[in-house]
């Protein structure tokens, strides 16, 4: 039976985006919104918009019930969940399964068995996937013995952690047991979950990604790799793909190793395997996997042509992958920035309110995924990206000259951003030159923080 | 055996002194669902989920009638599948004309088999009801007018 009508259980960029492709495949809409989210582009936008609550994500896109419910009571036969929010919670996707809605994701058993850390961890090395070595422990004892085959510096991360979340670095082995126990604690506290596991740091690491479709039944394409690189406390700011300057076979063992893992857990839908180049080995180790669409999808989109809301769309309706990995062809550069509503010069901090005037660039190469116009309210409650500028180019230079140009023309008045500085981070000689690390952020940051040198 | 008025009330009652939200429970068949708060106003529960409603056609929210000033509204505290009945086939709560005080029961919002129940907060007379038995309403959606007591 094909989808015919989808609730939206998300709010922002990606409703829009989610909306937009769902009017180009004739499938209505319904959008779920909070208090604070009324009157936003999508709202405007859906086929029918539906208030699920106050303004409070735990009041509002954070209840399942509620999303359930609100999907029954207005005819939807499918639940998208966006990303965040609900997106990897297997609670939705287990009651969508008891109540005859479509979830547009993995199975509950699939979001389970990747979000824990450990299992994914365990997952991966039943799939041959490289692992950074490290692993579980049972008692202090079992933990030095470990760490001493690992060496320091060492990391100690939660089992309910991911996204840079839960982790804490070991400097001095001597550390060990007071870091566990400090690790647990909070972990406890955060995740509800105080397992934690040692793993080897990295020093010099690029996070690289590769994104796959799956069928269910074990059948699972990848669709390349992007490089998200440049971070602040784990919060990517520049995604690009492909991967600059990064050793060919690296990249094609990467892509399989990706594929094999998925294909193993007859992965269903879109999801991503995150990957931690180790620059100086010259290896890769599994980071985590991601079950659902993510922001810097778009890059994907650009190079590959593929619309993955439409794929995810088709796999949910049970038509099974509608590509063939020979039909994925990675044509040019795309690289995207994250515009946020924050201050950079003000330590990041976060600059809601409302946007007096927004307008935003076009041209050759440039998508813009947003839901910022004119007058748009920017709420407190959620995260503060307010939209993607991504440039294509047959080049990664072209496409690199062609966003610093987009974020140039873009003018967002009425709350602070980060277009500047992204454009400063683009115009960056290492950036340029492409293949940059996890700390490029950190150590430019320390740098124009540092007091000038007489 | 069924749960007769009083069984519930008895039930409720014990919810009340308790320490917890939620409270199910299933007897030969009979199934009782109870939660705490999701209204301002006491807790208070019905028994017996009523039967899941048709999908309705996205109604949109009733245009009112009633152009009278000084009405209030009452909203859903929640989204759900808004009840005027406690059970299919039971007179409803309230009509139009109803006299309410603030913690009288005007209905059920229903979250996946979860019985909310929505009190007037206000004390007057029922004017208009505009929440339709075993449609959507929205968190906020105006459910009824009481014209308040002078």
């Amino acid at each position: 039976m094909p989808i015919r009508r989808i609730l939206i259980a998300n709010r922002g960029e990606i409703a829009v985006r989610i909306i937009r492709t769902c009017n180009a495949l004739g499938i209505d809409t319904v959008l779920a919104v909070s208090e604070a989210d009324r009157d936003s582009l999508g709202a405007r936008m859906a086929g029918r918009t539906l208030c699920i609550g106050p303004a409070r994500p735990a009041d509002s896109y954070l209840r399942i019930e509620t999303i359930v419910q609100a999907a029954l009571g207005s005819g939807c036969d499918a639940i998208h969940p966006g990303y965040g929010f609900l997106s990897e919670r297997a609670a939705l996707a287990q009651m969508c399964e008891e109540e005859g809605v479509i979830f547009i994701g993995p199975t509950a058993a699939q979001i389970e068995a990747v979000g824990d850390k450990l299992r994914a961890r365990a997952e991966a090395v039943a799939a041959d996937v490289p692992v950074a070595p490290g692993g579980p422990v049972e008692s202090p004892q079992d933990a030095r013995t470990l760490a001493e085959q690992i060496g320091a510096p060492l990391l100690v991360k939660a089992v309910g952690g991911g996204g840079g979340r839960g982790m804490k670095l070991v400097e001095d082995l001597n550390d060990l047991a007071a870091t566990m126990d400090m690790a647990s604690a909070e972990a406890g506290a955060a995740f509800g979950d105080s397992r934690v596991y040692l793993e080897r740091y990295v020093a010099q690491g690029r996070h690289i990604e590769v994104q796959l479709l799956g069928d269910g039944a074990g059948n699972v394409i990848h669709l390349g790799e992007r490089d998200c690189s440049v971070q602040r406390r784990y919060q990517k700011l520049i995604e690009e793909t492909p991967a600059p300057n990064l050793p060919e076979p690296i990249r094609a063992a990467m892509h399989r190793a990706a594929v094999s893992f998925a294909a193993r857990l007859n992965y269903r839908g879109a999801g991503t395997v995150e990957f931690l180049y180790d620059v100086a080995r010259a290896q890769f180790y599994f980071l985590e996997m991601n079950a659902r669409i993510q922001v810097e999808h778009p890059v994907t989109e650009a190079v590959t042509g593929v619309d993955l809301v439409a794929e995810q769309i088709a796999i949910a309706n049970g038509e099974s992958l509608r590509l063939k990995q020979s039909d994925i062809r990675i044509n040019g550069a795309a690289i995207e920035c994250r515009v946020n509503a924050e201050d950079p010069a003000r330590g990041f901090m976060p600059s809601p309110g409302r946007v007096s005037t927004a307008h935003w660039p076009e041209g050759d190469g440039i998508r813009v995924d947003t839901h910022i116009v004119d007058d748009a309210k920017i709420p407190p409650f959620y995260d503060s990206m307010i939209g993607k500028v991504i440039a294509y180019g047959a080049t990664r230079d072209e496409a690199r000259t062609r966003l610093i140009a987009a974020l140039g023309a873009t003018r967002i008045e009425g709350v602070a951003t980060n277009l500047a500085f992204q454009s400063e981070l683009l115009a960056d000689a290492d950036f340029a030159a492409g293949g940059v690390d996890t700390g490029f952020l950190a150590r430019r940051l320390a740098r124009e923080t540092a007091p000038e040198k007489v | 055996m069924s749960l007769t008025a009083k069984d519930v009330e008895e039930i409720m009652k014990l919810l009340e002194a308790s320490s917890f939200d939620r409270l199910a429970l299933e007897i030969d068949g009979v199934k009782l669902e109870l939660e705490r708060g999701g209204a301002p106003a006491r807790p208070r529960a019905t028994p017996a989920a009523p039967p899941a409603p048709p999908v309705p056609p996205a109604p949109a929210q009733a245009a009112r009638k009633s152009s009278e000033a000084g009405l209030v509204e009452v909203r859903s505290p929640l989204l759900g599948i808004f009840y005027r009945a406690p059970k299919p086939g039971e007179p409803p709560f309230v009509e139009v004309g109803s006299t309410v005080s603030e913690d009288t029961v005007i209905g059920i919002v229903e979250v996946m088999k979860l019985m909310n129940s929505v009190p007037a907060s206000v004390a007057g007379e029922v004017v208009e009801i505009l929440g339709g038995n075993g449609e959507l309403v929205e968190h906020g959606e105006v459910l009824m007018l009481v014209r308040p007591e002078a």
